[in-house]
């Protein structure tokens, strides 16, 4: 049994990680062209789903709520794969998790819809919906790497069976 | 034409985020994720910018939507808020959620009231 390598801290960099240390010193374009052509991936998904599912001054943001708490979920699932499933991968994180979720995810169109709620003269909503976006987020994340963890021991305990 | 102000806008916002992560955690070594909360406050504020100029709407698709929605993430928040709080750092982790809220909506309010002084 390989020695688990312990997830990292942060999604995007977390220089304690040799591989995302030395990522850029070869040569970063790859890494960089990837993260662009991620965001633009990302950025137009959000921006779809906000021309589909517009909402009103004073009404909850539901598609920005949508996009942030699936996001969560995906990079939950993400970062189970990216440590567990197919480590050494050297873009799979920059274009997916760094570039297509990060996005496609976004906190500050977050923040000023609050703002706008209160603007609207509905406070009582601005709040609201910072508060239930920061639990289905963290809600999100969890179930989504709880879940992926689950479906990884599986596959290895079906695998050791055999 | 509105798409290609979003991408163009993302595909800068995206980079500069990485980059930026990077350059903060080279010269500051913590568990606290100060990268993140850092691209997320200055998107938060230069969108409040944005949304209180009378700006046409190219500026917001490329600034607005494609750049500060890209370098902002709600994803690398919530994940490294997770991992704080799987490490036992509960402190850190609530540190985090209340610093990016309060910081992230001050900036916001910050940018708009500025918008609406000069423009």
């Amino acid at each position: 049994m390989s020695e688990r390598v312990p997830a990292p801290m942060d999604a995007d960099v977390d220089l304690h990680v040799p591989a995302v240390r030395t990522q850029l010193r070869q040569s970063p374009w790859p890494v960089l062209a990837s993260i662009s052509a991620g965001g633009v991936c990302g950025a137009w998904s959000r921006y779809g789903l906000g021309l589909l599912w517009p909402h009103p001054a004073g009404g909850f943001p539901w598609a920005t709520f949508v996009i942030n708490v699936s996001g969560c979920l995906l990079i939950g699932v993400l970062m189970v794969i990216v440590s567990e499933v197919l480590p050494g991968r050297r873009l799979l994180r920059p274009f997916v998790g760094v570039g297509v979720l990060g996005g496609y995810t976004t906190f500050s169109t977050y923040v000023v819809d609050a703002h706008k709620a209160v603007a609207a003269g509905v406070p009582q909503l601005g709040l609201l919906y910072l508060a239930v976006t920061v639990v289905g987020a963290l809600l999100a994340v969890w179930a989504g790497t709880v879940t992926m963890s689950g479906l990884v021991r599986w596959r290895s305990a079906r695998v050791g069976e055999r | 034409m509105t798409w290609l102000l979003v991408a163009v806008g993302a595909a800068v916002g995206a980079p500069l985020r990485y980059l930026t992560d990077r350059l903060i955690q080279s010269r500051h070594d913590s568990v606290f994720p100060w990268g993140t909360l850092t691209v997320n406050v200055a998107g938060s504020l230069l969108l409040g910018v944005v949304t209180g100029l009378p700006t046409d709407s190219a500026v917001a698709a490329l600034v607005g939507t494609g750049f500060c929605g890209a370098l902002t993430t709600y994803s690398t928040f919530s994940y490294e808020t997770l991992r704080l709080l799987q490490d036992g750092a509960l402190f850190y982790a609530m540190v985090n959620v209340v610093a990016s809220l309060v910081a992230g909506f001050g900036a916001a309010a910050l940018g708009l009231v500025v918008a609406q002084a000069f423009g």
